[in-house]
């Protein structure tokens, strides 16, 4: 049993607009961490610009909210100079995955330990709705007003792409789901990237519609879960099956299909191809996934970093600068 | 060792080594700086890259270049021009003999002279030295085939051999100033550690050049020598090249103030050569970060500053104008971190292997809003390593970004260096929380003298606390748009800077009586203090204030500057130092000396211009 409670977690008033997705995920986080049970001196907290990383505020840990983008690459130095510590990076869409996507294909590509939190709405809250990288094309905005004509970047893709090891999915306003992915993401060693759908009630309001309430997510989305075949519909009544190279909606009991054909999730796959599949499904001819679609171990950068200095520490035979000194080419004046 | 009959002895010597990038020609002018160092010269080197990475062969873009210069006495400067060089072939001829004093003499590879060769250097004739109408006196040695029948037996290929023709120009060379081969044996079977046979091959030709210029006294008149007049006193010593010595410098501050060093940084010419150096001492708890980008080198040192590592990042100019927003950060933050600019040609990429000091005010104020930061600008090759530790200890002591400036010029130019006792080091306190101040901290709180806030690491219990890139509570931390608030904020980063104790700029020369201030900054030192005592030589009142604390200024400045009657300002820039204290400086109107030709100054240029003020 953990010794903390959420509120051990809280501080001050989140200043977020009222029905502001973040709020739900800000409990969600702060619950998490509670069963979690790491102490929130030993937690750093950190956040780019934007919304969503005004977080670290409305935390009672150590925190930082820093500048636009550069979150990951602050996070990935605060680990590696105190491993011990836990280190949450929390980003939006924009900070993350424009402004920011250098640091954040890198730092999954190296594998730090950061549990990298994606709070993914499509849009610039902060400036005023403009379109972000994760906006649809078309999508019409105050920096679009005959529509964007450029296609968006899907999170998964550019994380599988940089050889991440780990990808969830959970809607903001669903706390069981988030809480649940926030505690696999933590699990994971290894950079962990959380995406979370995450309404903008000002200036984006229903772009998760489809999955935004309970009954939405039972129709329209599907809960992965390692080692259970992937069904999902309001009455359990779809199952995913595999047709040639993809994934195709069956239903159970039709065409000769039983529970027996469905495929069962398997987030510890190493290979990537249906996981990612899985990433990328969207409506309406398919279930958006929600859950741990990714969770593979690997070496992290920041282990490999420790371990290769205890290794060459012990191979060398200078562990002061004084020794160091006299590994040169000297001479001496008398 | 025999001695020529003509001996002559010198008060210094230049020499320049000149080939294909290929040819090793730092290796033989390192070894002969360091046989030159253990007899008890003083030395100073500067290597000369070519800026193409991989030139065809025998082009004149492929020659480099590495000057040494040997003194019986103090020498300042690798020299404006050599008394010996060295061309391994017609290319370097071409080019380097510019470097080369019309007394001097020149070695050259006969066998390289052939048709083929002189085309690639764009000769016109067959004859070089006629062509180009030299009249010094030139050594023409066929040192590729007395390589080549020297190591005939060795077992090695033939392009192997080729590889030790350096050896045999270092041997002519160390006959010429009657230098002993034991040191260089020891050097290259160090060096060679794991190929005996090829340090034994390397030795042996390095005898035969000796023995060569022994037996045929060549075509020069006499020999040298360079008798130790000057002791640097007794220690023990290496060679250092500016780089090497920042490394150590960041090393030496970690270990003294018992903190982890990290190092985020990215590859960029000149400063990589600190990471490569860095990355070797793992053995020592050093992390190094080869990061993305630039950007990430410097917020990544943010980050582990923050998680209470002695973060360090380092770079060139362009590199700088990425880093300015992580840098701006640490400012508000206020938290440690060391920002080495080795500073090139600008702007843009510029010259990147070229020296320059046109980063000054990039340093200063190249950032938004107002934005403080100390800066330290290192004055020599072996004075890197003090500044990076000074820097060090001001970032871990005043928890402020401090940028550090060197140049390529003393980045990769080199001298010895006796090494340094940490112990003698002054101690690096951070400001920690204290556990007394628990319950009653709050992370703005500030020492009221200092007006240095106190560090909190995370992981510590009951300090749990926010930082953050928005202006906040001048206390609390707590985010705050206040006007009042604001102010006050911007008041005390300055005055915090402000507060940092430098030590007072020192007066070298004619301190009381100089009719003439020379003023400088940074790696400038060696060429304003060489044209100083030119100067002083010829009977003129000349005294010099060369400055490393940029920011804050020392103390006497002011009362520096205002006491003489002339004072010029020499910088390779178009003015910046010079306007940088005109805005510390009530009424300082100096003369100045700008030269941006990417070349470290050249005496003479320095001592001509200089003149000229000091007459006027
Ligand atoms: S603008 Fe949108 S994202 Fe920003 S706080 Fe308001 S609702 Fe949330």
């Amino acid at each position: 049993m953990s010794e903390y409670t959420a509120k051990d977690f809280k501080k001050g008033q989140p200043r977020w607009c009222p029905g502001c997705g973040d709020h739900f995920f800000l409990a969600s986080l702060q619950k998490a961490m509670a069963e979690i049970g790491i102490a929130p001196y030993d937690t750093a907290v950190i956040s780019g610009i934007g919304c969503s990383s005004r977080l670290p505020h409305y935390m009672a840990t150590y925190g930082m909210n820093t500048i636009h983008g550069r979150a990951a690459a602050i996070a990935t130095g605060c680990k590696i100079a105190n491993p011990n510590l836990t280190v949450w990076q929390v980003s939006g869409d924009g900070d993350g995955l424009a402004i920011g996507g250098n640091h954040f294909i890198h730092t999954n590509r190296r594998n730090i330990d950061l549990n990298m939190i994606l709070l993914n709405n499509r849009i610039y809250g902060l400036t005023k709705g403009q379109y972000s990288p994760t906006s649809p094309r078309g999508f019409v905005s105050k920096s679009s007003p005959y529509g964007t004509v450029e296609d968006p970047f899907r999170p998964a893709e550019l994380c599988f792409g940089a050889r991440g090891h780990f990808f969830a999915r959970a809607v903001a306003t669903d706390a069981p789901g988030t809480i649940e992915i926030l505690k696999a993401a933590q699990a994971h060693k290894g950079a962990s990237v959380c995406e979370i759908l995450q309404n903008c009630i000002i200036f984006n309001n229903g772009t998760h519609e489809s999955v935004h309430t309970p009954e939405g997510r039972a129709k329209n989305a599907i809960y992965l879960e390692h080692g259970k075949p992937m069904i999902f519909g309001e009455n359990k009544e779809f199952g995913l099956v595999q047709e040639g190279f993809g994934l195709k909606v069956a239903k159970i009991g039709e065409n000769g299909i039983t529970e027996k054909d469905i495929l069962v999730h398997d987030a510890h796959c190493e290979d990537n191809t249906l996981q990612l599949k899985l990433a990328l499904m969207e409506g309406p001819d398919f279930p958006i996934a929600l859950g741990v679609i990714r969770d593979v171990e690997a070496p992290t950068y920041n282990d490999a970093i420790e371990e290769q200095i205890k290794d060459v520490k012990s191979k060398k035979t200078y562990h002061n600068f004084q020794e160091l000194l006299m590994t040169n080419d000297t001479w001496e004046v008398k | 060792m025999t001695k020529n009959a003509n001996v002559e002895d010198l008060d210094h010597v230049v020499v320049r080594f000149s080939g294909d990038s290929g040819d090793g020609m730092q290796l033989a002018g390192n070894i002969f700086s360091t046989i030159s160092a253990t007899v008890g010269n003083d030395i100073c080197t500067f290597p000369d890259y070519p800026a193409d990475i991989r030139a065809p062969q025998g082009s004149l873009t492929g020659v480099s270049g590495f000057q040494v210069h040997i003194g019986a006495g103090k020498v300042f400067t690798p020299g404006d021009k050599c008394d010996v060089l060295v061309a391994m072939n017609p290319a370097a001829l071409k080019t380097q003999y510019k470097f080369c004093k019309p007394t001097g003499a020149i070695i050259i590879d006969t066998d390289c002279f052939n048709e083929v060769d002189l085309k690639k250097a764009e000769f016109q004739t067959l004859n070089a030295i006629e062509e180009m109408g030299i009249k010094n006196d030139v050594i023409a040695a066929p040192i590729t085939q007395m390589v080549k029948d020297c190591l005939a037996d060795s077992g090695m290929d033939n392009k192997a051999i080729l590889k030790c023709r350096n050896m045999f120009a270092l041997g002519l060379v160390c006959w010429l100033f009657n230098r002993d081969l034991t040191v260089a044996a020891n050097m290259l079977k160090e060096k060679f550690v794991k190929k005996p046979g090829l340090a034994e091959s390397n030795i042996k030709v390095i005898q035969a050049g000796y023995d060569y210029g022994h037996n045929t006294h060549s075509s020069v008149s006499h020999t040298y020598t360079i008798e130790t007049k000057e002791k640097k006193g007794k220690g023990i010593f290496m060679d250092i090249n500016g780089n090497k010595a920042t490394a150590y410098g960041m090393i030496a501050a970690a270990e003294k103030a018992g903190l982890k060093l990290y190092l985020g940084s990215y590859p960029i010419t000149p400063a990589t050569d600190v990471l490569h150096e860095l990355a070797k001492h793992k053995s020592l708890g050093v992390t190094t970060v080869q990061c993305e980008d630039e950007i990430a080198g410097c917020a990544s040192a943010v980050g582990a500053s923050f998680a209470g590592a002695l973060g360090c990042t380092s770079t060139s100019g362009p590199g700088i104008c990425l880093k300015s927003e992580a840098m701006n950060l640490a400012v508000i933050l206020e938290l440690p971190l060391v920002v080495l600019d080795v500073q090139r040609g600008g702007p843009a990429t510029g010259l990147p292997t070229k020296s320059e000091q046109t980063d000054l005010l990039q340093c200063l104020f190249g950032r938004n809003g107002e934005s403080p930061m100390p800066v330290i600008a290192a004055i020599s090759p072996t004075d890197c390593f003090d500044a990076a530790y000074s820097a060090c200890k001001m970032a871990l002591e005043h928890m402020t970004p401090v940028v550090l400036m060197t140049d390529a010029f003393i980045a990769n130019g080199s001298a010895a260096w006796k090494l340094p006792n940490l112990e003698e080091y002054p101690a690096i306190n951070p400001p920690y929380v204290t556990s007394e101040m628990k319950g009653n901290w709050a992370p703005y709180q500030r020492n009221p003298e200092t007006g240095v806030r106190y560090w909190a690491t995370p992981g510590t219990e009951g300090f749990c606390h926010i930082l953050g890139g928005l202006e906040k509570d001048n206390k609390t931390g707590a985010i705050s748009t206040n006007p009042e608030n604001h102010d006050l904020m911007t008041h005390l980063r300055q005055d915090k800077i402000d507060k940092i104790p430098v030590p007072d700029v020192e007066v070298l020369g004619d301190k009381d009586d100089a009719e003439l201030l020379i003023v400088g900054f940074g790696g400038t030192f060696g060429h304003l203090h060489a044209s100083m005592d030119e100067m002083r030589a010829a009977g003129k009142k000349v005294a010099l204030a060369h400055f490393k604390f940029v920011n804050p200024l020392p103390k006497n400045t002011a009362s520096v500057l205002k006491k003489y009657k002339k004072v010029v300002v020499a910088e390779q820039n178009l003015g910046q130092f010079a306007g940088w204290l005109r805005m510390k400086v009530d009424n300082f109107a100096p003369y100045q000396f700008n030269e941006v030709k990417g070349q470290p100054f050249a005496v003479s240029d320095l001592v001509k211009a200089f003149t000229e003020i000091y007459n006027k």
